[in-house]
């Protein structure tokens, strides 16, 4: 008895994926023809966009980083040479300088695959 | 209860001996460290031990992690960057683990601590570095100079191309290190707050269900971050891997 119903079930099984395979067939068919079918080029490069908040998270640093660094120079210049407050003066303006860099670089960079993110 | 930065503490299980003055110790940090490797070892050989053509549940986690991140370095550095993936799977296996684990209570969370991912990332920077100037030798010079730039304000923008890329490494660190560190403060405040309010009687644990509830939503926050984090942390990497491979403009 429970071969039977086994039997059977399967036999509905494989029923109901054909018939799904058809109606996902049909489907795509009329997403075509409307145009809002996911352009196959198109969806490789939208899935190699970080999702949204991935890229908030690298915004939120990038231009703090940035700026330390141009600190952290600026400060040791001064150290060494004497320059106080030359060098820290002019390395925090490059350094804000080369956050704001990294800041639109993050957001526009890694979408042309294969290719350098500098644009 | 009370401290929030208790869970931080480095504390030594037993020495190996000294360096100079400094003692070298296995700490709770190591012991964790060691813990997330040989667990990463441990699924991925055992859930690949018996390949089987329709991939079962556990198979098919080790699999779909293996094509998630070399579908996130064929999108950010092409089929060249393919090269790197043994790198880039382990710093994202590891760093999504160690992530995971933290999560757990009474763990230790190795990535709140930024001498583990200035590590890491140090470890990214330098591969760039070595790899940048053994493929492409003094091309990669390259990377500092755009093209399209008129002569007279070009040394200011080579400053500033210099110093964009030395930051790299600190945000690369600082990014995953601050994030870890700040949701599991949040976690341990607000769970704080629960047992403080309920220490002043009927009323208190009537008032102690919101911070309850943030922290339930909190936990759920934290998970995405966990796995979020350790994505950025690959993706950025393949992107800083891509200006090795490709440094012209």
């Amino acid at each position: 008895m429970a071969n039977g119903t086994h039997e059977k079930d399967e036999l509905k099984r494989k029923s109901d994926e054909a018939a799904l395979s058809a109606r996902l067939k049909s489907l795509g068919e009329r997403l075509r023809k409307t145009g809002a079918a996911p352009h196959p080029e198109k969806s490789v490069v939208q899935s190699s966009d970080p999702s949204a908040i991935a890229r908030g998270f690298r915004l939120s640093t990038e231009l703090v980083a940035g700026v330390l660094v141009g600190a952290f120079i600026g400060w040791l210049l001064d150290r060494w040479l004497g320059i106080t407050p030359w060098g820290l003066i002019v390395f925090l303006l490059l350094g804000f300088a080369a956050g704001v860099l990294n800041v639109i670089r993050a957001a526009g960079a890694g979408q042309n695959p294969g290719t350098s993110s500098r644009k | 209860m009370g401290d929030p930065i208790h869970q931080f503490q480095i504390q030594n299980l037993f020495m190996f001996g000294q360096m100079g003055s400094n003692p070298i110790a296995f700490t709770n940090s190591a012991l964790f460290m060691v813990i997330i490797a040989l667990g990463i070892i441990a699924f991925l050989m055992l859930t690949t031990a018996r390949r089987s053509l329709v991939p079962g549940r556990l198979q098919s986690i080790s699999e779909l992690s293996y094509e998630f991140v070399a579908d996130t370095i064929k999108s950010t550095a092409g089929t060249e960057g393919m090269k790197f993936l043994p790198l880039v799977f382990t710093l994202f296996m590891f760093i999504l683990v160690a992530n995971l684990i933290g999560l757990i209570p009474y763990t230790f969370t190795i990535t709140s601590h930024i001498i583990i991912t200035a590590a890491l990332a140090l470890t990214v920077f330098i591969t760039v570095l070595v790899y940048g100037f053994w493929k492409n030798g003094l091309k990669f010079f390259k990377l500092f100079v755009p093209s399209g730039i008129p002569i007279y304000i070009l040394p200011l923008i080579v400053f500033i191309e210099v110093l964009s890329f030395i930051s790299r490494p600190i945000s690369h660190s600082v990014r995953l290190f601050a994030n870890m560190l700040a949701g599991h403060i949040t976690l341990k405040v607000f769970a704080g707050f629960v047992t403080m309010l309920g220490g002043l009687g009927y009323l208190g644990w009537l008032g102690a269900t919101l911070p309850l509830v943030l922290v339930v939503a909190l936990t759920a926050l934290e998970l995405l971050v966990a796995f979020l984090q350790a994505y950025v942390f690959a993706i950025l990497t393949c992107i800083y891997l891509n200006d090795a491979i490709h440094p012209g403009h």
